[in-house]
């Protein structure tokens, strides 16, 4: 699903120096993987995530999403495979305060071209999925932490994408939404999901099934976790 | 354009951020609304001056004659020149297609009596196509026509005065009034924008007094109105052209001023149309200055409005926004908000302005008002300059990058 060789980037620091972010990457992720990529702050993952989740261009190496090559990308391409391909959820959740719940799940379906009737009708589903269909008329400040969080995670599967890109999903929250977020993110793994998620805190990483782990911009180890070989994927 | 799910997004937009909304409305409604005062009060001076003239037709030319002041072929200085009913006919045969309407004229004072009340007014005997001349409208009864004409009838159309002083209160109509010994029976009244005087005349058939009084084949004047068609400076080489055949016919020297004399109302409608084009003209930079500012203003807000919405169009993009939809939603709500709140201006000035009415006629200003063409201009000007304003904004909200817009700060 997500082929990644010899990936490196770098970013100008004033007129002369670059910053080398990431120094050769080499990644595989297949389809209905759930893999975790951790990192102190400064280890290059956030740059990683933003080059896959197609927001940032990769200076040298090789990129595949769904085995079609990413490379010089115009902004309305990348517009196009970011609706198509992946779906996203963020730290801070980033719903748009003015619209609701509802409103908020249906917009990737708007940026689709999906008709206004089946849009609101996907949603509907997608907010049951995550248990909120009770809060579909309501603003995002009217909604608690993990209540936004889950409304995310319906925003990121509405389009149907192939990948869910979660940066930080539960730095955030406290440890019982944590869990709560986990266990959605599972539950829609195990439904064939490929679900790639960046965090910093061991605990949210154990519940994946891969653990990579960055460092200055390289990956220094690249393990199945516990749960992990109990899954098809590992066997 | 017509997508009814952008539209939502932007209905919702701007009804989520009234705040914003008014205040970038705000500028554009002012300026408009100035705009349309400017061009109200414009149109007021222009409509002083109309009235300045409206005492007569606009189209007038009036020929009168005199006494020779230069001697030509073999003829002396000092003589008079009278004009005659051939001349009528000598004007028509060369200028039917220059002109509407053409009507000789006599015009002597006479005594009008009526039971007990007695008064002096000018009697004027035309032709029917007079009343246009004159601009004069018929209040009551009819003016006169061929059959009086052609009958030699004793009638006459009385101006509105006339019948205030005679018969009071009463209508004149069908009444018997004496001038100067002769029975008229009124047939009409009518009223004369240009003023008391020239609702003090009486009117009756041109051939009935020519015959009644000295029964010669002589005419005191011409009326004229010249064909609508012809432009000022057209109308202008008519008269030229009038005078120099009229003299030539008289046997007058082309250089004697006093024994024709031709009144063509065309030249005051020229410097009164220079002086009206000049005021549009000033009129119309001053509204363009002030749109500028709206459009400036407008422009100044929506750059804030993209700054302030960055995250939102950063997620927006990050769903999967093109572009060019990005540009769009902007776009189309720096529209709406200009073409709305220009509306607004436009419909608070036109109020001001019917308001106002005609109390400030002692301003030279009567009348202010704005068309629907310029009401309709101002709309594409409106759309025009929600472009313009929403333009280098929306482009700079497609410029941004989702991973700038997102990142927690």
């Amino acid at each position: 699903m997500i082929k990644i060789e010899k990936l490196h980037k770098s970013y100008p620091i004033g007129k002369k120096d670059f910053l080398h972010v990431l120094k050769g990457i080499d990644l595989h992720i297949k389809e209905g993987e759930f893999v975790s990529i951790m990192g102190s702050s400064g280890s290059g993952k956030s740059t990683l995530l933003n080059i896959v989740g197609l927001l940032d261009e990769h200076d040298e190496g090789s990129y595949y999403l769904n085995k079609q090559k990413i490379e010089r990308l115009d902004e309305k391409k990348a517009a196009i495979l970011r609706n198509k391909f992946l779906g996203f959820v963020f730290q801070s959740f980033n719903l748009i305060s003015y619209k609701t719940a509802l409103e908020n799940v249906a917009l990737p379906l708007y940026y689709k071209g999906v008709s206004r009737k089946e849009r609101q009708e996907t949603a509907l589903k997608y907010l049951d999925k995550v248990g909120l269909k009770d809060w579909a008329k309501h603003l995002p400040n009217e909604l608690s932490g993990g209540q936004k969080q889950r409304v995310a995670i319906a925003r990121a599967l509405v389009a149907n994408p192939k990948v869910v890109l979660a940066d930080e999903p539960t730095g955030a929250l406290d440890s019982t939404t944590t869990d709560s977020v986990m266990e959605l993110l599972t539950a829609i793994n195990d439904e064939g999901m490929t679900v790639f998620v960046i965090t910093h805190e061991q605990e949210v990483a154990d519940q994946t099934d891969r653990i990579v782990t960055l460092k200055d911009g390289i990956i220094i180890s690249d393990e199945i976790t516990e749960k992990g070989k109990k899954t098809r994927h590992y066997v | 354009m017509f997508d009814i799910d952008r539209w939502g997004e932007i209905f919702e937009s701007i009804k989520n951020n009234k705040l914003r909304t008014v205040l970038s409305g705000f500028t554009i409604a002012f300026a408009i609304l100035l705009f349309t005062l400017l061009f109200g009060i414009g149109n007021g001076l222009k409509n002083t001056f109309e009235k300045e003239f409206a005492g007569d037709s606009m189209l007038s030319i009036y020929i009168r004659s005199g006494q020779t002041t230069i001697p030509y072929k073999g003829l002396q200085s000092g003589r008079k020149v009278q004009l005659k009913n051939d001349d009528y006919r000598f004007l028509l045969d060369e200028f039917d297609d220059k002109m509407q309407s053409i009507s000789p004229r006599i015009q002597k004072s006479v005594k009008a009596v009526y039971k007990g009340e007695q008064n002096v007014y000018q009697l004027r005997a035309v032709y029917p196509s007079y009343l246009t001349l004159e601009s004069a409208k018929v209040e009551s009864g009819r003016f006169l026509n061929m059959f009086d004409l052609k009958g030699r009838s004793k009638v006459i159309a009385i101006g509105r005065l006339v019948e205030k002083d005679l018969f009071g209160q009463l209508s004149a109509l069908g009444k018997e009034i004496n001038l100067g010994g002769i029975s008229y029976k009124v047939i009409g009244t009518f009223s004369d924008p240009g003023g008391d005087n020239d609702e003090r005349y009486i009117y009756a058939p041109f051939t009935t007094i020519q015959r009644l009084y000295g029964n010669t084949d002589e005419v005191g004047a011409f009326g004229i109105t010249y064909n609508p068609k012809l432009s000022v400076d057209e109308a202008l080489a008519f008269s030229d052209v009038m005078e120099k055949k009229l003299k030539e016919k008289h046997s007058i020297s082309p250089k004697d001023q006093s024994a024709i004399r031709i009144d063509n109302y065309a030249e005051g409608n020229k410097q009164v149309s220079m002086m009206m084009l000049v005021l549009n003209i000033i009129i119309f930079f001053i509204g363009i200055g002030t749109l500028i500012a709206g459009i400036i203003g407008i422009s100044n807000i929506m750059v804030y409005i993209v700054k302030e919405r960055t995250k939102e169009l950063g997620i927006r993009k990050a769903l999967g926004a093109t572009p060019k939809s990005i540009i769009a939603m902007i776009l189309m709500e720096s529209i709406f908000i200009t073409a709305l709140s220009g509306y607004v201006g436009l419909l608070i000035g036109s109020t001001i302005l019917k308001l106002l009415g005609d109390s400030l006629e002692k301003y030279f200003i009567l009348n202010p008002s704005v068309n629907s063409g310029v009401v309709i201009g101002a709309t594409i000007m409106l759309i025009i300059a929600g472009t313009i304003a929403g333009y280098l904004p929306a482009k700079k909200a497609a410029k941004i990058k989702p991973i700038v817009a997102l990142r927690d700060d």
